[in-house]
């Protein structure tokens, strides 16, 4: 097995580990090795064509592949050695990565740090236990974003959307400007599970009909879908006796992100249950020592731009870590309080800067996210599962923090 | 001209088909779907069963138990995995000991390796067996296999060896011109001396072009729900219940590949061609298995199927010879335990034929199984590295959940597959969590460059079922 | 003078609130009241949104001897909302040839809008 060694290892070439390769060689780090599964860098974001991102990062209004090219870009110009086409197969006990392509065989990587950056999966419609038929024309939005922007297939004439995720409205627009037409857009919750913007440019604009509290409770068709039936869903979660039917050819479920951790499960890293990635401090640092992770594969986050500033902090990171100068030894655990999914980083450690990031369980009013200690005390209009709350923490309130046992984030209603 | 065709591709048939490829005759199997595997066999557990369940005096207890035998021998040659995982029967309730004390004391009669196991030992075989159960049955000699490869490994060890495979097929009339059968399939016509009828749930209508029908096929559905794969060893064996006097219930799976699966359902349907999931059937499911291991939820659900058991009128497996045409030999009503019999099964057709009238000579040479595709995930380091140098394709993954490669995909297609559920019951590619989410384009890539058929063509298994609906 | 009210909702996509503004017009479409918003961005949005909206197109367009069968594209600038499926089909008329660096311009002034249609990647 050819053997080689460098400083960092980087597994993923998206949002996250081409910002992450980038700061790493910034911060000095000589070996930075970038290795991707995909003939060319960039991840998902090249079949996001549509615009929005870069918004935060770069104040610029940019599409998915434009955002890619700006790091794209960068990369080439660098020292950053990438490998394409190449998958990640293992990481043994030791930490050492075992590549595997086409012209190399297997690598056997040895580094000082590893970052992971493998995003995330969509969830599929077997996870989400729609009983019927197993017919063709079933797809995650991803998949058939896939097809009509890259491989230029359309999946088919007549659509529903299952799920009112980011992923699936934008796809409804795709469908539609293509010639297909979108039937309904079905919604479980009662309020929509993506961006408002989305259900306006994406359903309004070409009046497909969003169906909160509604969900598809069965699939038809014997090589093809045929059709679905669709309940209304009472607010135990359960379906109504209002049912309607819609023909269709095909469908597309947007039913949420799960981060990809075939790889993390491997080192093995202790899975957060809720999040599906791992536990990870505020240096993306994960509970073992030298592997970092960020982006997606790390917990699910609303835009590239967010992963793009986890991925510059886990480089940077594991540029420290390889030059001995990452101290974490003093970590205050983040917990998820009332009404609050999850919070990420799980650790303080840093004394001089943390964003920390939290999706919370519904959609809610004014109301106030605290914390222990009175140390945050944001007031929110408005709160919305589809719309991460990102806390700032500067070197005065993390001092604070350095005070506590535990940092508890709570979202109440202002009285 | 043939000497035999077989009537359906599924395990019996192959199993068959294979059987008889080791003798001086021209055998041909026809098939009506796009490929073989795509009927009761695409919904099968792939368990090997101990014989425990079933009546040695009837033809289900007396070939489960010789097929039982034959699987070690059967899945080296095939290159096959096979793990004699054992089956363990659970008493839910009080009710439920007498019945588990009777069928060891006839296990045991019949010689079937099987003991009681009780409160700490039997939790320490099944740690995450329920408080509440404190009695079982151990039978060792019960095992898992992979079907799906089983079936194709059948298949294409029977086309190495000379037997015809027509495709796509069905069968719409069966005649004869006194001498022998002439079978209209598809646009075809087949002449062959002997049938063997192994149609699975059409086998009681194909019997009746033949005039051969005394028997009728009353179909039963099964659904199945495959766990999460994370959920390391959430069982390490087969776990029953105590069966009933209708059914062997629901179980908790331990697949060759180490996940769970839990089911099956029975439904009797009246539709032949019904493979839907139920929500009904996924409660029944959880509701029944939580009661043996109450930790399992419906969000470790990765996917679901349903399948469709030939069940005969009899109850009992129909094979031989029919009486109004002898030549016409069924291997009907082949429910479970089908695929442990399977084996068993092809060896009683090759001499009921045999005891016929046919002359079986053994070939001379008779081609073992040469597997076109190593599983590149299974093999050592230092074999992938070997299996790379020798074919660059085995570099290129293409399931990323399953870690299939483009040296196995194209191996399918070379060897039959022609559609995306071909691949993926041969492969596994799109069997993983993500479920064809990110191999999907990519299979379907390969599929065209090698099939020679533009992507738009391509379908999940015939008919129908195009991927895609255009090219823009 | 005519007393017939025309009501039009629009939901406001200016921050995380959502605001559902109702613009009120007269026959003649003048706009004659705007409710529902609880800032000045809302209100801007609103009646631009009912007079003029302008949106990004984004689409691919069929390339040959490239990698990929399809070039991702976008407007250089806002196109009106209404003029979105004539500037698809004049989209749908392209066949571009590698290679296409990021920011050429495939269709230039598209429907006489003033806006280009350009690739926004390498290919």
């Amino acid at each position: 097995m050819k053997k080689i060694s460098t400083d960092i290892i980087i597994i993923g070439a998206g949002p996250g580990g081409m910002a992450a390769a980038l700061k790493a060689g910034e911060a000095g780090v000589k070996k930075i090795l970038l290795v991707d599964r995909l003939p060319e860098p960039g991840g998902i974001l090249q079949q996001c064509i549509h615009n929005g991102f870069g918004l935060h990062k770069f104040k610029k209004d940019l599409t998915g592949p434009e955002y890619a090219d700006t790091y794209i870009k960068k990369i080439k110009n660098s020292n950053i050695e990438v490998l394409l086409q190449t998958m990640a197969i293992e990481i043994t006990k030791d930490n050492k990565v075992i590549l595997a392509n086409g012209s190399d065989g297997l690598i056997e990587v040895s580094s000082k740090a590893i970052v992971l950056a493998m995003g995330c999966r969509e969830r599929t419609r077997q996870q989400v236990s729609i009983p019927g038929t197993r017919p063709s024309g079933i797809f995650t939005a991803g998949v058939a974003q896939r097809f009509v922007n890259i491989e230029g297939f359309m999946p088919g004439k007549e659509v529903v959307v299952v799920g009112s995720g980011d992923i699936g409205m934008i796809m409804a627009r795709r469908m539609t400007l293509e010639g297909a037409r979108v039937h309904a857009v079905t919604e479980l919750l009662p309020y929509p599970g993506g961006l408002t913007r989305n259900i306006v440019q994406c359903l309004n604009d070409f009046n497909i009909p969003l169906h909160l509290n509604h969900n598809v409770i069965k699939i038809y068709g014997k090589d093809r879908v045929t059709g679905v039936k669709i309940a209304k869903i009472n607010n135990k979660g359960e379906p109504t006796d209002e049912t309607f039917e819609i023909s269709c050819d095909t469908l597309l479920f947007s039913v949420g992100l799960i981060p990809e951790n075939e790889l993390s499960r491997m080192v093995p890293l202790e899975i957060n249950p809720i999040t599906g990635g791992p536990f990870i401090d505020d240096t993306y640092q994960t509970k073992r020592p030298g592997v970092f992770i960020c982006g997606n594969a790390a917990f699910v986050n609303d835009l590239a731009d967010y992963v793009s500033c986890e991925g510059e902090i886990a480089g940077e990171a594991a540029a420290n870590y390889v030059n001995g100068s990452l101290n974490t030894v003093t970590k205050v655990s983040v917990v998820a309080g009332e009404n609050i999914r999850f919070v990420a980083p799980n650790f303080i450690t840093r004394t001089d800067h943390v964003t920390l990031y939290a999706r919370v369980t519904q959609q809610m009013r004014d109301v106030t996210v605290s914390s222990s200690g009175g140390i945050i005390n944001i007031k929110k209009q408005i709160i919305k599962p589809s719309e991460m709350i990102e806390m700032e923490l500067d070197s005065e309130k993390l001092k604070k923090i350095k005070e506590l046992k535990e940092l508890v984030i709570d979202v109440r209603p202002n009285k | 001209m043939y000497n035999v065709a077989i009537i359906g591709g599924g395990i019996v048939g192959n199993a068959i088909a294979r059987e008889l490829s080791r003798y001086e005759l021209s055998v041909v199997l026809i098939e009506k779907e796009i490929e073989v595997s795509f009927g009761t066999s695409k919904a099968n557990s792939g368990i090997i069963h101990s014989g425990i369940h079933d009546d040695p005096k009837t033809l289900k207890g007396k070939l489960c138990l010789q097929g039982n035998a034959l699987w070690e021998e059967l899945s080296k040659e095939l290159k096959i995995p096979f793990n004699r995982v054992g089956e363990i029967l659970v008493a839910r309730s009080e009710d439920d000991l007498p019945v588990l004390k009777k069928m060891l004391d006839n296990a045991k009669a019949i010689g079937i390796p099987s003991e009681m196991v009780e409160g700490k030992r039997l939790h320490e075989l099944e740690p995450n067996l329920s408080g509440k159960i404190n009695t079982g049955v151990l039978a060792p000699t019960a095992g898992v296999i992979p079907p799906y490869e089983m079936t194709y490994a059948l298949y294409e060890n029977a086309m190495q060896n000379g037997v015809k495979y027509l495709l796509g097929s069905k069968v719409i009339n069966i005649a004869t011109d006194g001498k022998s059968f002439v079978i209209t399939a598809g646009d075809k016509e087949i002449k062959a001396d002997y049938v063997i009828n192994t149609a699975g749930v059409y086998a009681d209508e194909v019997a009746k072009f033949a005039g051969a029908d005394n028997f009728r096929i009353l179909p039963r559905k099964g659904e199945e729900y495959i766990l999460d794969k994370r959920l390391d060893n959430i069982n390490n064996h087969v776990i029953f219940p105590t069966p009933s006097p209708i059914s062997k219930g629901v179980l908790i799976i331990k697949t060759i590949e180490g996940s769970t699966m839990i089911g099956p359902t029975a439904d009797d349907i009246k539709d032949k061609e019904d493979t839907t999931t139920t929500e009904e059937g996924l409660k029944k499911i959880l509701d029944f298995v939580r009661t043996m291991i109450p930790g399992i939820q419906k969000k470790d659900i990765i996917a679901s199927f349903a399948g469709i058991r030939p069940v005969s009128n009899t109850n009992d497996f129909i094979i031989g010879g029919s009486k109004t045409a002898p030549c016409f030999i069924n291997a009907a009503g082949i429910q479970s335990p089908g695929l442990t019999a399977a084996p068993a099964i092809a060896l009683m057709v090759a001499d009921l034929l045999k005891k016929s009238g046919i002359r079986l000579e053994k070939k001379r040479k008779f081609n073992k199984y040469d597997k076109p595709h190593r599983r590149f995930t299974l093999a050592s380091n230092k074999d992938k590295e070997l299996l790379i140098k020798l074919n660059k394709a085995y570099g290129n993954i293409v399931c990323r959940c399953e870690t299939v490669t483009e040296a196995e995909v194209v191996a399918a297609i070379r060897n039959g597959a022609k559609t995306v559920d071909g691949i993926k019951f041969r492969t596994r590619a799109g069997m993983g969590r993500c479920q064809a989410g990110f191999c999907l384009h990519h299979v379907m890539k390969i599929l065209s460059r090698e099939l020679g058929i533009p992507e738009e063509k391509l379908t999940k298994r015939g008919g129908g079922s195009l991927i895609v609906k255009e090219k823009r | 003078m005519s007393d017939r009210i025309n009501e039009k909702k629009f939901t406001c996509i200016m921050c995380p609130l959502g605001c559902e503004v109702t613009v009120k017009s007269n026959e003649s479409g003048q706009i004659t009241e705007v409710l529902g918003n609880q800032c000045v961005k809302g209100e801007k949005y609103a009646r631009d949104e009912y007079s003029h909206p302008l949106r990004v197109l984004t689409s691919t367009v069929a390339i040959e001897g490239a990698q990929f069968a399809r070039l991702p594209v976008r407007t250089s600038g806002l196109i009106p909302k209404d003029r979105i499926f004539d500037s698809m089909k004049e989209i749908r008329k392209i066949k571009a040839k590698a290679p296409i660096k990021l920011g050429a311009k495939l269709i230039e002034n598209i429907l006489g809008l003033n806006v280009d249609m350009v690739a926004t990647r390498d290919l």
